[in-house]
This record gives structure tokens, C-alpha cells and sequence, in this order.
């Protein structure tokens, strides 16, 4: 049994390099989805998955398939719309889903028109699902360094963005952190998506962002120990996902995926902070 | 007779409102260092507004206010409508401990004195027994609790209050008044946006009639006849979409050129 856990890892360098790659993203994207989750912006999370498409698909077509090119091309894409879509709220009449969901649209259209137009579907398909079982040196270089300046930011920005998903109006009457620190909160979403997607893929890169998030809410009642849960949940879903594709020959980043969903599944009916089956069972009410 | 104290915020021909309309009109006054001044008048009589103008939220449409030495950071604001996110899993601990973030930043720990300090706010709202549990399980009067604790902590010069005891029992409104009172005993300058008009003649030794315009502002037995309220209620709500341009500044201008 134990043999049948270690053994592909022992056996396989590709499947060193996939673990090492999908532990880095566990562990940070899951608490940037936990604050995504509590701030109601969940959503956003996806629409801004699919706002770096068009970015990486122009670095795609100037540089090949360059990590770095690729990249670079989605970070801007993503900050882009972030930032568009962010302005537009505050200067017109839109509010801020909206003008998201308009940017990230014309974005998506965008992004698959530019890889159809040079590339083969087979690229798009590399665009769209990531290649996990194919991380080079660079890929995994880069994420690693994600990860890592995405830990120290969240550190150095913990309070005040706590504060600005609980009480907004008190953070700005109290300090002038508000503003900065949404924006660097921003910036830490679309960092990891592109980490993600080098090896999960644009669509499944906000799986490993948000499926920790939204299932520890069922385990704990503190922001911290949300963090805590969503990161172990990514760190045993990459475990599986992996062992899962390798054992029975399915793609890599949906087998993560969907591994985050199981979780999140069980967590909805036995989690112990309003789980389904606690709410069925009757129990007697206390004294107080 | 004794000196007049230094005024905290002066208003001069202050004008505040939305989109061009005007929702505080002409306003031209000074609050005066340790004031308990209450503001009174009908709903949409500017009463938030002009709160929302003094802690900055809003730029003045014309004229001007100012805060004679004060920053920002020395004013302690209750806004009426919340955009607290009260199932955020916080605890009533954490959230008062906010109070402190003069002291403790985005950065520091709380020490042991911070703590104490914590623990001394609850205990003046009588909220130690909640301190663990998460502010979604609180009733709405428990939570205003919170808020005034976290007050408490900001240890403000200036507190703004607007519409303080919505939804709160009699009970939790004598406590609340109590700690007005003492932050007024304090030296401290309190404004406090209010509907009951018996509250403000109980406790409020000066209140300001607005409607929109200025009715009337100065001690409360003065103030608080029933012409002026009658008054106040008259003056319009009125939103002109298609309202001339205000001619007041210019014609004061011309006066004084």
C-alpha cells in the first residue's frame, strides 16, 4: 500500500517535479482563496483566471512556449482587468462585478482568438489545462519564487486586509492602508493564477485557489485556522490528484481538482461548523 | 465670565452634498472643544452628512471646514449605515482589539497592557463573557456594545456618532449615555446624530437643529422649541433634479468685494 503511494514519486522524475510544483501553489493560493471567500469575491477569483488568457497567449505567440514570456504576458493581462475593472467601478456607475465580468469577457474572447489564430488546438488545450507532468527547470523556478514572495506579502499585509474584508470603512478611517492593500491583494490573486496555471491551466488554476477555501469553512470559525485547513486540503488534493492521474491515466490538473472537490463535498455534509449532516441530526437544544 | 474654549471644528458657509445637490446647506459655525453636542432634525436633514464631512468622506461642495489641529487619525466615527460583514469570522476579542490599531498599526502584537486594555473596554460594556465568541452570534444590541468598546480603545478627541442607539433596548441606552457622559467628563468632544428629542433634552448640553439649512444651534433649552422643530420639518426634503445653480456664493462675493 505504501509502496503504491511512494513508489511512482520514487520511480518518476516528472512526478517529483509535478508534486514539488502543485505543493508550492498549495501553499499559498489556498489562503489568498480564503480572503477571496470571506471578502464575497469568490467569483472573481474565475473571471480573473480567465482575464489572463489573452496575455499569456500573446507572450505564447512572440517567444513560443517560453514560461517566462507566457508568464509575464498573463500577469499583465490579469493585473490589466484587475485594475480596469476596479477604476471603472469607482468612476462610473457600474459596480465592481460587473465592469469585471465585461473586461473579463472581451478578455477570454480575445485570449482564444489569439492562440486559434497562430497556434494548434493542442496548444490551446496546453494554455487551457496546463501541463503538470512537464515542468521544467524555469516553471518550477517560478513558482517556487511566486510562492515564496506571495507568503512574505500576505504576512506583511495580514491585519490590514483582514480588516478591509471585515469592517472597510473602519480600516480607512483608521489608517491609509486601505486602498494599498487592496491593490496588493490584487496583485497576489493574479501572481498565483499565472503560478497556477503553469501547471494546472488557466481554468484549473482558481480550482486550487478556491475548492480549499470554500470547504474550510465548514471545519473552523477563525481566519487563521481557515488558512490552516485550506492549505492541508490543497497539500493531500495534490497528493491524490497525482497518484489518481498516474494510476488511471487521466489528465493531471482536473484529477487535482477534482480531489479539492471530493473534499469540499465531504466537508459540506460531515463538517463539524454547519455541515449538512449535523444540521439533519436532531439534537436537544442547550440551557444557554 | 469665563473664556470661550478653542473651537474643535469650524464650519464656514460649508456646503456638503451628492452629485451637485446640496444636502447640507451654508453652514457656518464652531464646535467648541468638549462639546456634547447633539444634531437633530428630520430624516434627510443632512445629519450624516455633515458627520460624513467632518471625518473626510466627503470634499466640500464650496466653503470649508476645519479641524484646528486635529488630524484625521484624532477622530473616532460610528457611521449609521454599517458595512460591517457580520458573518466574518472574527471574534468579539479581535474586533474590539481594533480599537487599538493607533497603538498596535498593521505590524505589532498586543502586549500585555494592550490586552488589559482590551479586557478593561469589555469589561466597561459588560461584553467579557462574549469576548470568544464570533461577532455573527451577537444580537444587534450586543454588537453596538461592541462597537462603542471599540470606541472606547480609539481614545479619540473628536467621536462621531451617527444614530447610536438604533435598534438598541432602554437598558443598553443608559449604558451607552453613561459612557457619552464620561467621555464628555473627559474633555473629549462628542457629536451624536439623534431622532429622540427627550434623550437630547436629558443629556445633551448643546444641539443643532438642521434641515438641510441651519434652524437653530446653541444650548438645548434654547434651541429645542417647538417653532424651531415645527420649522425644521417644514423645510423640504425636496430633490430638485432640475435645480438652478446655487446663487449664495456669488452674490456674497459681490457683498464683500
Amino acid at each position: 500500500m505504501i509502496d503504491a503511494v511512494v513508489q511512482p514519486f520514487l520511480e518518476f522524475a516528472f512526478m517529483r517535479r509535478a508534486l514539488v510544483g502543485c505543493l508550492a501553489i498549495s501553499l499559498t493560493a489556498p489562503p489568498i482563496g480564503v480572503f477571496l471567500v470571506l471578502r464575497r469575491m469568490s467569483l472573481m477569483g474565475d473571471a480573473m483566471g480567465h482575464a489572463i488568457l489573452p496575455g499569456a497567449a500573446i507572450g505564447y505567440l512572440l517567444a513560443g512556449l517560453s514560461v517566462f514570456a507566457m508568464s509575464l504576458g498573463g500577469f499583465a493581462a490579469g493585473l490589466a482587468v484587475a485594475l480596469a475593472a476596479g477604476l471603472v467601478a469607482r468612476s462610473t456607475v457600474l459596480r465592481e462585478d460587473a465592469s469585471l465580468a465585461g473586461f473579463y469577457l472581451v478578455s477570454l474572447a480575445l485570449g482564444v482568438m489569439l492562440v486559434s489564430v497562430r497556434g494548434s488546438s493542442v496548444d490551446l488545450l496546453h494554455v487551457l489545462f496546463g501541463t503538470v507532468l512537464a515542468l521544467d527547470d524555469a516553471a518550477l523556478l517560478l513558482i517556487a519564487s511566486i510562492a515564496t514572495v506571495s507568503l512574505a506579502v500576505l504576512a506583511v499585509i495580514y491585519r490590514p486586509l483582514v480588516l478591509e474584508c471585515f469592517d472597510p470603512e473602519f480600516l480607512r478611517s483608521v489608517s491609509p492602508l486601505s486602498s494599498p492593500t487592496h491593490l496588493l491583494f490584487l496583485v497576489l490573486v493574479v501572481l498565483n493564477l499565472v503560478a497556477g496555471f503553469q501547471a494546472l491551466g488557466t481554468l484549473m488554476a482558481v480550482g486550487i485557489m478556491l475548492l480549499p477555501a470554500v470547504a474550510a469553512r465548514f471545519w473552523t470559525e477563525d481566519v487563521s485556522g481557515m488558512i490552516g485547513v485550506a492549505v492541508a486540503t490543497a497539500f493531500s488534493a495534490s497528493f491524490a490528484g497525482l497518484l489518481l492521474s498516474y494510476y488511471a491515466n487521466v489528465p493531471t490538473g482536473p484529477a487535482v481538482i477534482l480531489s479539492c472537490g471530493a473534499f469540499y463535498f465531504l466537508s459540506m455534509l460531515v463538517g463539524v461548523k454547519g455541515g449538512l449532516l449535523w444540521r439533519l441530526m436532531p439534537r436537544k437544544h442547550l440551557e444557554a | 465670565m469665563t473664556p470661550r474654549p478653542a473651537p474643535a471644528i469650524t464650519f464656514r458657509d460649508l456646503t456638503l452634498g451628492y452629485d451637485r445637490h446640496p444636502a447640507v446647506h451654508h453652514i457656518t459655525g464652531e464646535i467648541a472643544r468638549g462639546a456634547l453636542l447633539a444634531i437633530v432634525g428630520p430624516n434627510g436633514a443632512g445629519k450624516s452628512t455633515l458627520l460624513k464631512g467632518i471625518v473626510g468622506e466627503l470634499k466640500p461642495l464650496s466653503g470649508s471646514l476645519s479641524l484646528d489641529g486635529l488630524t484625521k487619525r484624532d477622530i473616532a466615527y460610528l457611521p449609521q449605515v454599517i458595512e460591517i460583514d457580520r458573518s466574518f469570522p472574527i471574534s468579539v476579542f479581535d474586533c474590539v482589539a481594533m480599537g487599538l490599531w493607533r497603538m498596535i498599526g498593521a505590524w505589532r502584537g498586543l502586549d500585555a497592557r494592550g490586552r488589559e486594555d482590551v479586557v478593561g473596554a469589555l469589561h466597561t460594556l459588560g461584553l467579557v463573557e462574549l469576548a470568544d465568541r464570533p461577532v455573527g452570534a451577537l444580537s444587534g444590541g450586543q454588537f453596538q456594545r461592541v462597537l462603542f468598546a471599540r470606541l472606547l480603545l480609539q481614545d479619540a478627541a473628536v467621536i462621531l456618532l451617527d444614530e447610536p442607539f438604533r435598534a438598541v433596548d432602554t437598558k443598553t441606552i443608559a449604558e451607552l449615555i453613561a459612557l457619552i457622559e464620561r467621555w464628555h467628563g473627559e474633555g473629549r468632544t462628542v457629536l451624536a446624530a439623534l431622532h429622540d428629542i427627550d434623550q437630547v433634552r436629558a443629556h445633551f448640553p448643546d444641539t443643532l437643529v438642521l434641515a438641510r439649512e441651519m434652524v437653530a444651534w446653541g444650548e438645548t433649552p434654547k434651541v429645542l422649541t417647538p417653532a424651531n422643530l415645527a420649522r425644521s420639518r417644514q423645510l423640504t426634503e425636496a430633490f430638485d433634479a432640475h435645480a438652478d445653480i446655487c446663487v449664495r456664493d456669488e452674490e456674497r462675493e459681490r457683498e464683500t468685494a
